[in-house]
């Protein structure tokens, strides 16, 4: 041991562990757990594995509310990722994982390991990674600091994906002057397993061999965790050397290797080392198969020379995994991992005494129980307060924003960031690699197939912030309805969701508030639309300088489509075909583009939405699809109907859009009602479809003249040419990159 | 006919190359890893795109000096079809086996998406079934497509017909003279950026590559008979 370590008694009186995050009690509760004062790289391994970021302390009353069982649900929220079941003897494996402390101060190796991280999550099940999509929040593309972070962090992300080979199918991009200081990144990957290759990370069996395969462990990333369970400050720079790096050829290699290995009945359990490393992925897995484990830190692989056991055991080094492995049948695994040119190297073993022991060079240098790091961590109960904002938001009437020229206004949201093409954030994804991307980027929902069937898969990241940050339960509810509406829009019924929480500090009672609300909202909406939450991640603490984000659910869903001829996208397809709005359009700008575009703020109530009608609407609509009357899809989110009709005509070649709206031509355009989509059907099918959808109201034609013509009860709204708006929308990002701040 | 596709550490698009072969062509198809010393039970052989040896060093320069390609090089010269694809593209002109390098793209991003293409010589061994001068869609995918190489090569590429494919319209990378694919003098070494693999089944946006292979089948089939 390092001989420059604080002592025990040195950690106590000087209080040494509030610099790795934990508090006088927790540090009380740890020497009594111990029966004696914790050493230097004990207290290391209670911090980290304490921390909000591995323990969940602040978070678990919450995520206690999520509906997580289904007839579908194999696996639930536990272990590295949730698994569905999708028939034919398949499951779909997914999980979302924020990085965005990392990505804060370090935004492309932040970004880049996110993704690395979520991938190495699906493959430790024995699930073959398909696609990944993401969920990015920034603050306005004004400031040459938020330019350089949304550059980097795409640029990561591509980095990353592209190297590996998995696409980048989807995601979502959103900007507000609240993520300035903390934006977020949050990724999400998605796998393909066949139920019997199903991987549980268990250290099971006395006797069994721990091995540790993969990258060395270096001094990158210590206390990685801890730093994420902390506020964003103008110190936050120092905390660099707490930013990993990421290396996706090396993951590529031990994605390969891991799943030859799975099929090896040699293996036992297999777990990544992410977020606090070595100590998670150990005492983990020795936590849930209730037994202990024992390593020789001397043994651990090392990248640099002179590593203490806290640094080894502390490192969030990428690219690393813990095997548990038949005692006898290590060559085994060894050899497969030599083909790829990878370190397995048996470092420890199973034993019976629930303890996690570390020996460095000849000494127990740690010894603490295995269920005191995985499973006892305290849980807070944070008190909650109703921020003074909230009342008076909900006692504003809905009221429409002033519009003196509607066409303006149509472009100038076309142009606004969050609406605006993606296409420079997605040309730079391949998103293509293993051919199976049946629906590129830019519809709602990106759909792959399943090789070898007639099947596919819907897959969508959503979350509007604002409308959660007026109301926290409803826009807890729209999140996952969007999402669904995307799946449904798509042609698949939606399956389950895994979200990602990022809020700010919850030891803010208000903060709290927010969490506890959505989390209501977001487990009524599943509930009401059938899709439990299988896994998920908790990113608290995003605030920056005090400020705190908009409260940031981001909900990931997949949907399973039938067969492929149900595969829809919402381009309009043929002159001719019959336009139509399902749903109800009232005034609700409350947290919508129009209201940000005209007053530079959001305030009031956020859009309302009845649970009931949404699920009888997608069900509606999904039926009408699969009996094959629906030509194109698209639900109206962000700018309204306007904006929803305008992003069918794009894309396509010499098509246009004639209709007719109802009621106040503001409303009728911008609202952001909820639970409305837009559909084209084939003339010859119109009967059957109003048959199935008998609210369906008629709005107008697909045209061969390449404009968009919307006309209002007193006449014409707004006419132009769908090359005239789609230019707006398709240089909008790249022209706020280019101009100078 | 039997294809050989190569794998090295880092490969990722030989899935997609593997498929396309298996269930578009319905040919025989074989994955060869990177220390494979012999490849003379292969009629043809495919270098897949990715990242081999995460393009560490120059993208290409790790994987040309591997073994199995002291084995490419051997096909190649007894006149097999050799087709490198993106990195493979990159693979070859490291190897010495085609002129030139491949640069980073000119706007210094990875670019992903469908470009046209223009077939500029339909009278090789992968291009037989093709119109000269046809237009066709092909997904890109890559960093460094920027296609460069001095006067005197280009001249010389242009006089013996060996570029096979242009940008049309829009070149996305820079590449000289909108180079997208080009081959040995020869004429039995194709390097492409492009994707062909990936455009071999209308539901994934276009067949356009389908032709391709095809044309290597027939080649193949006429002189052995």
């Amino acid at each position: 041991m390092s001989n420059l370590e604080p002592t025990a008694e040195q950690i106590k009186e000087q209080k040494l562990y509030r610099d790795m995050g934990l508090s006088d009690e927790e540090f009380a509760m740890v020497e009594k757990i111990l029966g004696r004062l914790p050493n230097w790289t004990e207290t290391g391994l209670f911090s980290v594995m304490w921390s909000e970021h591995c323990s969940y302390k602040n978070s678990k009353p919450v995520l206690r509310k999520f509906p997580t069982n289904g007839p579908r649900v194999l696996q639930g929220p536990g272990e590295g990722a949730g698994i569905v079941d999708i028939g034919d003897e398949q499951a779909v494996v997914f999980k979302m994982e924020s990085h965005n402390h990392p990505s804060a101060i370090e935004p492309y190796q932040g970004a880049a390991t996110g993704v690395g991280g979520i991938i190495r999550d699906v493959f430790s099940m024995g699930a073959r990674p398909i696609a990944l999509l993401n969920s990015l929040r920034f603050g306005e593309l004004k400031s040459p600091r938020v330019k350089y972070l949304f550059e980097e962090v795409v640029a990561g992300i591509a980095g990353y994906g592209n190297c590996i080979g998995i696409p980048t199918v989807g995601g979502e991009v959103q900007f507000d002057p609240c993520y300035e200081g903390n934006p977020l990144v949050n990724a999400m990957c998605v796998g393909l397993i066949d139920h019997k290759d199903i991987q549980k990370g268990v250290a099971k069996g006395v006797g069994n061999t721990v091995m540790y395969v993969g990258a060395k462990t270096g001094r990158d990333g210590i206390h990685g965790a801890t730093f994420a369970s902390e506020e964003l400050s103008e110190e936050s720079e120092e905390n660099r050397p707490a930013v990993q790096v990421g290396d996706p050829f090396m993951e590529k290699l031990l994605l390969e290797a891991c799943l030859e290995v799975v099929k090896s009945d040699a293996l036992v359990g297999i777990q990544d080392m992410g977020a606090a490393g070595l100590t998670s992925s150990s005492a983990e897995m020795a936590s849930k198969a209730g037994s202990g484990i024992e390593m020789n830190l001397d043994l651990v692989p090392q990248r640099e020379t002179g590593m203490t056991a806290y640094e080894m055991m502390l490192s969030e080094s990428q690219e690393r995994m813990l095997l548990v492995v038949k005692k006898g049948r290590e060559e085994e695994i060894k050899q497969i991992f030599e083909k790829y040119g990878l370190d397995a190297v048996a470092i420890g073993r199973v034993t019976d005494d629930k303890m996690l022991r570390l020996i460095h060079k000849g000494e127990v240098v740690a010894e603490v129980p295995a269920d005191a790091l995985a499973e006892d961590a305290p849980v807070y109960h944070k008190p909650s307060k109703e921020p003074a904002y909230f009342s008076e938001f909900q006692a504003m009437e809905n009221a429409e924003p002033e519009v003196s020229d509607l066409k303006e206004t149509l472009k100038q949201l076309l142009q606004a960031p969050t609406i605006a093409s993606k296409e420079w954030v997605y040309n730079q994804f391949d998103y293509q690699v293993r051919t199976n991307t049946v629906v590129t980027p830019g519809s709602d929902a990106a759909v792959l197939r399943i090789r070898g069937t007639n099947k596919a898969l819907a897959m969508t990241a959503d979350c509007n912030s604002r409308y959660i940050y007026l109301d926290p339960e409803t826009g807890g509810k729209i999140a996952v309805a969007e999402a669904a509406r995307n799946i449904v829009a798509s042609g698949g019924e939606p399956l389950a969701i895994t979200d990602c929480l990022n809020f700010g500090n919850p030891e803010k009672p208000e903060i709290f508030w927010q969490l506890e609300k959505s989390a209501d909202g977001i487990s009524a909406a599943c509930t009401a639309l059938k899709t439990p939450v299988i896994s998920g991640n908790v990113s608290l603490y995003n605030e920056h300088s005090g400020q705190a984000v908009y409260p940031t659910p981001t909900i990931g869903m997949v949907g399973l489509i039938q067969d492929l001829s149900h595969v829809t996208t919402q381009q309009v397809k043929q002159a001719g075909d019959v336009v139509y709005i399902l749903g109800e359009t009232k005034t609700e700008f409350g947290g919508s583009e129009l209201q940000k575009l005209v007053h530079g703020k959001i305030f009031g109530k956020a859009p309302s939405i009845d649970l009931e009608v949404e699920a009888a609407r997608q069900k509606a609509l999904l039926s009408a699809i699969r009996a094959g009357l629906v030509q194109s899809a698209h639900d109206v989110s962000e700018g309204g109907v306007a904006v929803a009709l305008a992003e069918k005509t794009f894309g396509t070649e010499g098509l246009g859009l004639h209709v007719r709206l109802e009621g106040s031509p503001v409303t009728a355009l911008f609202s952001e009602s909820q639970s409305r989509f837009i559909v084209t059907v084939k003339e010859e099918n119109v009967k059957q479809f109003e048959e199935l959808i008998t609210d369906a109201k008629k709005i107008g034609l697909v045209t061969n003249d390449g404009k968009i013509t919307i006309e209002g009860e007193s006449g014409l709204l707004i006419e132009g040419s769908v090359e005239e708006f789609c230019s707006a929308w398709k240089g909008a990002i790249p022209c706020l990159l280019k101009s100078e701040a | 006919m039997k294809f050989a596709v190569l794998v090295f550490p880092g490969s990722n698009c030989d899935i997609d190359m593997y498929h396309a072969i298996k269930d578009e062509l319905g040919e025989e198809v074989e994955y060869v890893w990177h220390d494979a010393t012999d490849l003379s039970k292969f009629d043809a052989i495919l270098i897949p795109g990715g990242f081999s040896y995460g393009d560490y060093l120059r993208c290409g320069a790790m994987a040309s000096q591997s073994n199995v390609m002291k084995a490419v090089k051997k096909a190649a010269e007894e006149g097999k079809p050799v087709l490198g694809v993106c990195n493979g593209f990159q693979i070859l002109t490291e190897a010495g086996l085609l002129p030139g390098v491949l640069l980073r793209n000119q706007n210094l991003k990875f670019i992903c998406r469908t470009v046209q293409l223009k077939v500029e010589n339909n009278n090789t061994l992968f291009t037989n079934q093709y119109e000269q001068g046809q237009i066709i869609n092909i997904p890109i995918a890559h960093g460094e497509g920027n296609y460069f190489c001095d006067e005197e090569t280009l001249k010389k590429l242009q006089e013996k017909n060996q570029i096979v494919f242009t940008y049309s319209g829009e070149n996305p990378n820079g590449s000289l003279s909108d180079i997208a694919g080009i081959v040995n003098e020869r004429g039995n070494v194709l390097g492409m950026m492009p994707h062909p693999e990936r455009a071999v089944d209308a539901l994934l946006g276009s067949a356009d590559g389908l032709a391709l292979f095809k044309s290597i089948v027939k080649q193949w089939r006429e002189s052995h008979v």
